[in-house]
């Protein structure tokens, strides 16, 4: 049985999960001396677009003299699957914290992080794919040797561009939400260790 | 054009000069306490690498017609906005979506003379929309949109010779006005010049202006043949009446230079526009027939269309009583300014030993007690004691314009003496002198001609040059000169050149415009008859002997790149659309032999058509002209012309079956 500390931190999950519907998860951005305003590409949960208004198309558009592929959020089956893969995911966690189901919490936990793993191999699929599958027969800057696969997480120059690849506010509420899963699982049957105590105690005296 | 006049300047200055060096002993200062050197200049001058100028300065390019942008301080131009004249930079009035912004009565126009600019205000204050300038030769005002520094509108003005006083704007941009410079038949008509006093009229326009592409004479004044020069609206207590310097009260129409300098005053029209637009409502204007262009831009259409106007309101001062004052100024007056007050209107002769300051209040008063010297053609003309307010002593020769600071002073340029001087409302009296390098005409203050001015710097619109530059052959460049005015004593800055003659100009806070530049413009909203918004769009069509093509530009290449089944006698319309939608992204199209249009310069969004008319058979290339991108030397393409009568299969690189184009042009 789940404690009613443990339900609310399950119901605060599913509440930062909803946020993945709202915000953009993960954002890709690119700088260069040409461009001070700046240019970059967001990931939603179910589609990509530009930080500003034309961003994907000009990336688009610059990308075509490496010979990468368009980038075109429709043809990217993963972006329909995802609302659906968090649909049942907030699903869980409202299940488990509704009915105190100490099991179903587990399978709410296992199951995220099995997805974020799935989730960013995935991404890192898409990103070796576009960065060395090039048209080399169209491609107009050819350097030996030279890939242009951006960083999963972090920065990495490709040619006159620094690409810097990190979660958006989207991807930070659902690392948070996973967070709130574990303390869930946790909360109750954690020894007493005073570090504990103190993520754990302002979070019960502020909900109960 | 320039080097007559200029020489003309130049004798008559001089020759003036030589008896001013007797009549002002103790005249201007050139002390080297006002001059570059032993001043902090350099770093008040200074924008540094990466950032910005303070302010925007919109000067009129005299001769050339069109408008130089500059940054203040540093007097660095910015950009050339063409407006009256063609511009073969970027192909204004070359191609078939601008020339319609040079159309009037007498045709298509590819030049005029620019003045005044003059920035739209709301409540007294320059608001950042709007900038309009007027056309001295063909008279036409024209509205410049400031979001993207481009001629959005012009209108010719009907009954009117010379559009000289205008188009200075009223408080809250009702109008902007205007005043024939030379008085003409009116109707025009064939009739001795000689004729002048029986025949010849002026005209004062009041141009609706608040509404972009909507400007329209909202009606004419009819008033004496005289010499009308530069107006100015009145504001704050003045609003509602506008001014308008007379010369040439002679009705002289030979020799000018003398005939028309007899009279010791001229007047000061003051004129009630709230009278005037009564009456007009009040059924007292008449409809006379007329023939003027209207000429519009569609943003989305990326077009200009033109239309002729054929009727204008015209009301005599006899049908209005009330409308218009005559104020006696000394000595043919040019400038006519309105203090940020609204109370004072200060006059400019240009032989003139004083600087005549009227009094609003006091015109009223006059007005109310009758308080009249004469009438002149059924013109009131108020006595010169009861409407003036002081004169000031001493100002050299030759005072033109004023501009306001926001301390309760005046700067007044002084051409035959070559220099600015400073002077006060509180006791007329001159504070101040600076030489300028030389000749200067207008002068300008940052919001100068607003209710509360910036008062930091005045900038010098000087006529003459001579050795303040490297030379350049016999035409020498044209310049200003920035003063910081922001102590006891004006300093000297900086000389900077400009393109044409800087004749008027007016400086807006940056901050104003800056945030609000259009950057491109979307595809999606383009409208134009053949635009291609795609390169799935783009296609070739014969219609008669009219080849249009629909091609786009995107870097680095054009679609289609090959063209085929054109023959000589045909006419190629290359429609080019920018499918860039990014910052800072042109291309330019040109083809080898175009003899009647200039290049086509494609903002990212935009669609323009170049006409091209090939004279001999053979294989002709076109490429990018603006240099776009690593691959721009690859950004180009063929056309192939085949003997006349020759058919060849119409075929381009990117479609095997023609488009339909979707209208004849
Ligand atoms: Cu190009």
């Amino acid at each position: 049985m789940l404690s009613l500390r443990a339900r609310l931190a399950l119901v605060a999950s599913a509440a930062l999960l909803g946020m993945m519907y709202i915000l953009p998860i993960w954002q890709v951005s690119l700088a260069a001396p040409q461009y001070p305003e700046g240019l970059g590409m967001q990931i939603w949960l179910n589609t990509i677009t530009g930080i500003k208004p034309n961003d994907l198309d000009n990336i688009n558009n610059l990308n075509h003299y490496i010979g990468m592929k368009r980038i075109v959020p429709e043809s990217i089956p993963e972006l329909r699957l995802m609302p659906a893969i968090v649909g049942v995911l907030v699903a869980f966690a409202a299940a488990a914290a509704a009915t105190k189901n100490r099991k179903l919490a587990t399978l709410f936990v296992v199951a995220f992080v099995a997805l974020a793993l799935a989730g960013l191999v995935d991404f890192y699929r898409w990103e070796y794919d576009y960065g060395h599958n090039l048209d080399l027969e169209n491609a107009i800057i050819k350097i030996p040797g030279m890939s242009y696969q951006p960083p999963l997480i972090g920065s990495k120059q490709l040619l006159n561009f620094t690409a810097s690849s990190w979660p958006a506010a989207g991807g930070v509420a659902a690392f948070a939400a996973l967070l709130l899963g574990i303390l869930a699982l946790r909360i109750d049957r954690a020894p007493r260790v005073s570090a504990r105590d103190a993520i754990a105690v302002p979070l019960g005296t502020a909900t109960v | 054009m320039s080097s007559p006049r200029r020489s003309r300047f130049v004798a008559a200055g001089t020759g003036v000069l030589a008896l001013v060096g007797y009549l002002y002993a103790c005249g201007p200062a050139k002390t080297s306490s006002s001059m570059v050197g032993a001043t902090d200049a350099p770093s008040r001058v200074y924008v540094a690498p990466g950032t910005q100028d303070e302010f925007y300065a919109f000067m009129s390019g005299g001769f050339s017609g069109q408008v130089g942008v500059y940054g203040l301080p540093s007097g660095r131009l910015l950009k050339v906005i063409p407006v009256f004249s063609q511009n073969a930079e970027n192909g204004y009035g070359y191609n078939a979506e601008t020339r319609p912004l040079l159309n009037t009565s007498f045709g298509e126009i590819p030049w005029d003379d620019t003045h005044h600019p003059s920035l739209s205000q709301t409540d007294g204050m320059h608001d950042g929309r709007w900038l309009f300038i007027n056309a001295n030769n063909t008279p036409r005002f024209a509205r410049i949109d400031l979001t993207k520094f481009e001629t959005i509108e012009t209108l010719e003005v009907p009954n009117t010779g010379g559009n000289h006083g205008s188009p200075f704007v009223t408080e809250n941009t009702e109008y902007v006005i205007g005043a024939t410079r030379f008085s003409v038949p009116i109707p025009q008509k064939d009739v001795a010049i000689t004729s002048f006093a029986e025949n010849f009229k002026g005209t004062i326009s009041f141009v609706k202006a608040d509404e972009a592409g909507k400007m329209d004479v909202a009606f004419q004044l009819l008033v004496p043949g005289f010499d009308y020069d530069l107006g100015r609206p009145g504001k704050g207590p003045s609003h509602g009446w506008a001014f308008f310097t007379s010369y040439n009260t002679e009705q002289a129409y030979t020799k000018l230079e003398v005939n028309a300098s007899k009279n010791d005053y001229d007047y000061i029209a003051a004129v009630n526009w709230k009278t005037l637009e009564a009456c007009k409502a009040a059924g007292k204007s008449k409809a006379w027939a007329a023939n003027y262009a209207h000429n519009t831009y569609d943003d989305n259409r990326h077009m200009a269309s033109s239309e002729m106007k054929k009727s204008v309101a015209v009301i005599l001062p006899a049908d209005c009583p009330g409308s218009i004052y005559y104020l006696p100024t000394p000595k043919s007056p040019h400038g006519v300014d309105i203090d940020p007050t609204g109370e004072y209107i200060v006059g400019g002769g240009k032989l003139a030993t004083v600087i005549p300051v009227h009094s609003f209040s006091k015109m009223m008063k006059a007005i109310e007690a009758k308080a009249f010297e004469k009438e002149v053609e059924g013109i009131p003309v108020i006595k010169y004691d009861q409407v003036m307010a002081g004169e000031v002593q001493n100002p050299g020769l030759g005072p033109l314009h004023n501009e306001f600071d926001d301390k309760g002073c005046a700067y007044t340029s002084v051409f035959i003496t070559s220099e600015i001087v400073k002077w006060c409302f509180s006791d007329f009296k001159v504070v101040d002198r600076v030489p300028t390098y030389y000749s200067i005409g207008h002068l300008l203050v940052p919001g100068g001609d607003t209710k509360k001015p910036y008062g930091k710097y005045v900038v010098a619109m000087n006529k003459i040059t001579k050795d303040r530059f490297l030379g350049t052959g016999p035409e020498l460049t044209q310049s200003a000169q920035l003063y910081d005015i922001t102590g006891a004593k004006m300093k000297l800055l900086l000389d900077f050149p400009t393109i044409g003659e800087p004749h008027y100009a007016q400086a807006i806070d940056a901050k104003l415009i800056k945030d609000k530049q259009v950057k491109f413009f979307k595809l999606a909203e383009n409208t134009h008859p053949y635009v291609a918004r795609s390169e799935s769009e783009t296609g070739i069509a014969r219609s008669g002997k009219n080849v249009h093509i629909k091609m786009t530009a995107i870097r680095s290449h054009f679609a289609p790149d090959m063209v085929e089944g054109v023959q000589v006698g045909d006419t190629v319309l290359f429609h080019v659309t920018n499918l860039e939608q990014d910052w800072d992204v042109p291309h330019g199209f040109a083809a080898m032999g175009s003899w009647s249009d200039a290049e086509l310069l494609l903002m990212p969004g935009q669609t323009r058509t170049l006409k091209w008319v090939p004279k001999y058979p053979g294989v002709y290339p076109f490429y990018c002209t603006d240099f776009c991108s690593a691959l721009h030397q690859e950004m180009q393409g063929y056309v192939r012309v085949a003997p006349s009568g020759r058919a060849v299969a119409l075929q381009t690189s990117t479609k095997a079956r023609p488009a339909v184009p979707a209208g004849e042009q």
